[in-house]
């Protein structure tokens, strides 16, 4: 229950956000035995977490920065377990499934432009190589039937896959209510002070002292993580979705761009746009989107759009996830990071535990740590 | 008829709908010398009250009355004023900078606005109880629009029940046309009396008092009516009977068809993707947008007039009809000649008088509109009050973040059976305002497109870009 | 359920599931259907639950049927044609249909 702040509540952990992140953080943590509160804005709030795409996704993760596809591949990896204990503890399933996923190209510069990401990406000093094919038209063709003669080809890489990402939202906001952890919407932290070993959130509707700070509010955390010592440099963009009505099964792999949802709709992505408008949509780049499903899958052209939408994306300045703490702050962390949907399990079954220790794990996340902008300013 | 490929890439003036707002809005515009376009979904013009107006096969004068009929000069009037009229033509997107994206035929086009009026009038409050989504349970508004189409009138075991005008208006024009109702259960809660008690006598002075009182006479002579409290259809594959109860006790009728109605609401849909504001109306418990007094919006350039403003009626409807489009001509040719709006004003004052005591008096109860356990909710996905509530008590504060979690609202029609329902059940568990809820936040399309109408749009070279990597 | 007052216009035969079916000029393919007693023109998608044409007015798309080959299509604003095939449509609808 959304209960009204007393003044001077006390936790363990104060999760600043009630986003995949904030949330996926929050079980992890109160599966520890921490006593958690999430503070979180209201139903209005910009939240990347209810206009995702959904897809659990390995294939060209980490050109930039090797480790990058480690650490994903370990949350892709997670994931089956992940999914289970959810279902376990609420009933609910999120859908997961790891079909291997595809990259499609509608023209040969496309599919040649594909080849060279892939040869980059691989060609990375301690890089993990995960096996992404390109494949011809017939290949891609044998796997789904239905494509369009302007489908040239694609890559495929086994370990993609996806999940119904509202239903994991919700199911993870029900598993935190069954479990008790407080969650506390429309309790937008305005300032986070830390006095006497603890730190004390000012809300919107009050006050709430915490042993530890864990920052997950997305685009937000730019401006709050300099409040406990942190850098958390962003730079948001905005990406349009188009969804259909609900089909029969047809698709039995995901694409990049393009996805039959559990339910049966079509997801149909991805744009990335300069804005942070997240009201604004613009008819011609959820055109773009629908013309090349088209020429993808030329059954969908009769199939009735039921709605766009925009939504912004929580996007670091390098575009890689930025997990840290504080030494000027003991006990406060920053979880922040795109595809929070693929990188859900690693933070719910991962990083949620180094945060009830204390203290990160420098093996495992020690390049993802906000330092390395520094780093690269001062160098 | 005028096709998608016909129409020119702008207008001066583009009116949605063409019910008597948008018809009186289009006719005053183009006859000031404005280039006007006036979309419509329906395959004729007239909009709900004016259904079929130019085509009705129901020619006895008397069975819809002569408010109906009134109809014939306002299309008559649009006809001639050399304004664009297409049927047919389903506007699915608007936005601030007055895009509007419009359907006609399988084809879809995206013309420019100078100013747009907003006039898509209302629909029927949800009336969630047990069992209405079974077939054989329609709308009193449904029966209603048959009847004035088609001449097709409800005959064999025919119950209506709810409340408001329009539910004594059909029921009379059945009864003059032939047809045969059984019973009427009136869901008005006796207590709206004493609220609507105050405002009686400017009622008594509006031009609806005595047509009103000679309804409800005509009616209750030939029907028999029961005040209830509760209502729920019951049927496996379709309706069966429907069981009502009362202070009194409960009661079965066998029925074939059960027509509910608990007043009109505005169609908020496409104003809300344009991006108006709403506010909650606690005497129409709906949301209604907020208007300057020549139904301007919050969006520059866009006006919403008719019962899209609030419900006012369809004489009303043609007034802000003709006050938007007087501002619009104003704009777009300061020195067009338009008529004198104080009159029109004073008019649609007298039309407004009688409303309040209306409104109080057909509140429909709170149970009606904020059902309990599995009584479903959203009718396209399937989703029951129970669910709702529950979501609400677990900290879900909004129907956002609802919708999100159970796909409420996320189905073809796009929340309009829903939406109002999810808002009181979430405040009614928050204990909150309906205000403070809010409402869906709405996106284009605001009907269905397909894919490929969509894929036909014309794409820039940097929107080909934000997707193309 | 439904009567017609008055044999308006000529008669226009159009097919429901395979059945001809006698609906008039002026008429939607929900009033159609309504007129010819028919009881469902859907189920849902989610629960296979039967559906009927609701408000008549285009907002409640329960009256979604497949008109010549064509699903998903709104009943209710859609007029009638001569040899026009309506089809009731079963829970999801089928991509390419
Ligand atoms: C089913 C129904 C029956 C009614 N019958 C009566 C009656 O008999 N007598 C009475 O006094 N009042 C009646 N009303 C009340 C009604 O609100 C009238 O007051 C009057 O019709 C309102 O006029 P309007 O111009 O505001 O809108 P409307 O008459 O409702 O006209 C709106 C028009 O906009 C069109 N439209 C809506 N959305 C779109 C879109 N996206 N694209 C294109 N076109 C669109 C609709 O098809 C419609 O033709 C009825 C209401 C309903 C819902
Ligand atoms: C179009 C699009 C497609 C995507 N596709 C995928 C995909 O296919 N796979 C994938 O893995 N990821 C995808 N993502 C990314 C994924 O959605 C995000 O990484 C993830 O949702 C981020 O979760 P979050 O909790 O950090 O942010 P959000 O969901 O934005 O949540 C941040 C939360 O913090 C709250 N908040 C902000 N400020 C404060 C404050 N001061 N106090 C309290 N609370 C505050 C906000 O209200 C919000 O609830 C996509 C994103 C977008 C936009
Ligand atoms: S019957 Fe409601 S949309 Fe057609």
């Amino acid at each position: 229950m959304a209960a009204e702040t007393r003044d001077g509540d006390e936790f363990d952990v104060a999760v600043v956000g009630g986003g995949l992140v904030g949330v996926a953080t929050a079980w992890g943590l109160s599966r520890e035995g921490c006593r958690v509160v999430i503070l979180d804005e209201g139903d209005r709030a910009v939240r990347a977490s209810r206009g995702n795409f959904a897809l659990v996704w390995v294939q060209s993760k980490g050109l930039g920065l090797a480790p990058y596809a480690g650490w994903t591949i370990r949350s892709s990896n997670a994931w089956r377990g992940f999914s289970d204990l959810l279902k376990q503890e609420t009933g609910l399933d999120v859908a997961f499934q790891r079909p291997g996923g595809f990259h499609l190209c509608l023209s040969e510069k496309e599919l040649e432009a594909r080849a060279n990401v892939l040869k980059r990406l691989h060609n990375q000093p301690g890089i993990v190589d995960y096996k992404t094919e390109i494949l011809t038209h017939d290949q891609v063709k044998a796997m789904l039937p239905d494509i369009g003669p302007e489908v040239v080809g694609g890559s495929f890489c086994p370990l993609d896959g996806h999940v119904n990402s509202l239903r994991l939202f919700r199911t993870l906001h029900a598993a935190l209510n069954a479990r008790g952890v407080v969650y506390r919407p429309s309790h937008r932290v305005e300032s986070i002070t830390r006095e006497g070993g603890e730190f004390r959130l000012t809300t919107t509707r009050g006050e709430v002292r915490a042993a530890k700070v864990a920052l997950a509010a997305g685009n937000a955390n730019m401006r709050l993580a300099p409040m406990v010592g942190l850098d958390c440099p962003m730079k948001p963009e905005r990406g349009q979705i188009v969804v259909t009505e609900r089909l029969r099964p047809f698709l039995n792999h995901p694409v990049v761009t393009l996805r039959q949802t559990d339910e049966g709709t079509v997801m149909i992505g991805d744009s990335k746009e300069e804005s942070v408008d997240p009201t604004g949509l613009t008819i011609g780049v959820s055109a773009t989107e629908a013309e090349r499903a088209v020429r993808q899958f030329p059954l969908l052209a009769n199939v009735n759009v039921v709605r766009t939408w925009s939504a912004i994306r929580v996007m670091t300045q390098d575009g890689f996830p930025i997990y840290d703490e504080s030494q000027s702050h003991p006990g406060a962390f920053t979880v922040c990071c795109h595809s929070g949907v693929t990188l859900a399990a690693n933070h719910a079954l991962t990083i949620a535990p180094m945060i009830a220790r204390g203290a990160l794990d420098a093996s495992l996340v020690a390049p993802f740590s906000a330092r390395r902008f520094h780093v690269q300013a001062a160098g | 008829m005028t096709a998608a490929a016909d129409l020119a890439s702008s207008y001066e003036l583009v009116v949605i709908g063409g019910g008597p707002a948008g018809l009186a809005a289009a006719s005053l515009a183009a006859r000031a010398g404005v280039s006007t376009a006036l979309f419509d979904e329906n395959p004729g013009v007239g909009g709900q009250i004016y259904r079929a107006i130019t085509s009705t096969p129901v020619k006895d004068r008397a069975v819809l009355g002569e408010d109906y009929w009134d109809g014939a000069a306002l299309a008559d009037e649009a006809k001639a004023s050399g304004a664009l009229i297409v049927n047919g033509a389903t506007v699915w997107s608007l936005d601030r900078q007055r895009l509007v994206g419009v359907s006609i035929g399988g084809k879809a086009r995206v013309i420019e606005a100078g100013r747009v009026i907003i006039a898509t009038g209302s629909q029927e409050r949800p009336f969630p109880i047990p069992g209405w989504t079974l077939p054989g349970v329609m709308t009193v508004g449904a029966a209603q629009t048959v009847l004035k189409a088609q001449g097709l009138v409800v005959c064999e075991r025919t119950v209506l029940a709810g409340s408001g005008p329009l539910l004594w208006l059909l029921a009379a024009q059945t009864l003059r046309a032939g047809g045969k109702i059984d019973a009427i259960l009136d869901t008005t809660p006796r207590r709206n009396w004493l609220q609507a008690a105050v405002h009686l006598p400017d009622f008594a002075l509006s031009p609806y008092f005595a047509k009103g009182l000679a309804l409800l006479r005509e009616v209750r002579a030939r029907v028999p009516v029961h005040r209830v409290d509760r209502i729920e259809a019951v049927g496996a594959d379709r309706v069966r009977e429907v069981v009502f109860s009362s202070a009194g006790g409960t009661r079965r009728l066998p029925v074939d068809l059960l027509l509910l109605h608990q007043g009109v609401v505005p169609n908020v849909n496409l104003a809300n993707a344009a991006g108006v504001t709403h506010v909650w109306n606690d005497r129409q418990l709906c949301f209604v947008p907020v208007l300057d007094a020549d139904f301007g919006s919050s969006v520059p350039g866009i006006a919403v007039a008719g019962d899209g403003a609030g419900i006012a009626g369809g004489t009303a409807a043609a007034e802000r009809g003709r006050i938007a489009a007087i501002a619009a001509v104003r704009a777009l040719k300061p020195d067009a000649v338009v008529p004198d709006t104080q009159a029109i004003r004073q008019r649609l004052q007298r039309e407004e008088m009688g409303r309040a005591f209306l409104d109080w008096l057909n509140r429909p109860a709170d149970g009606f509109r904020m059902p309990e356990g599995e009584t479903i909710a959203c009718r396209c996905e399937e989703v029951t009050a129970q669910q709702v509530r529950e979501t609400a008590r677990m900290g879900c504060e909004g129907p956002n973040q609802m919708k999100a979690f159970l796909r409420c609202g996320m189905g073809p029609c796009q929340g309009r059976l829903c939406g109002l329902t999810v808002t009181e059940l979430i405040a009614e568990e928050r204990k909150a305002t309906p205000d403070e809820v809010g409402y869906y936040r709405l996106r284009p399309p605001v009907k269905p497109i397909t894919l490929a109408e969509l894929a036909s749009l014309p794409i820039s070279e940097a929107e080909r870009k934000a997707v193309e990597r | 359920m439904f009567k017609r007052l008055a044999e308006k216009g000529p008669a226009i035969a159009i097919t429901v599931d395979g059945k001809t079916v006698n609906a008039h000029a002026g008429d939607t393919v929900a009033a159609a259907l309504l007129a010819a007693g028919i009881d469902h023109c859907r189920t849902t998608p989610v629960t296979g639950a039967p559906r009927a044409p609701y408000c008549l007015m285009g907002v409640c798309f329960d009256c979604l049927v497949t008109v010549d080959g064509v699903g998903s299509r709104q009943g209710c604003l859609i007029p009638v044609r001569e040899g026009m095939k309506v089809e009731t449509q079963l829970g999801r609808r089928e991509a390419g249909r």
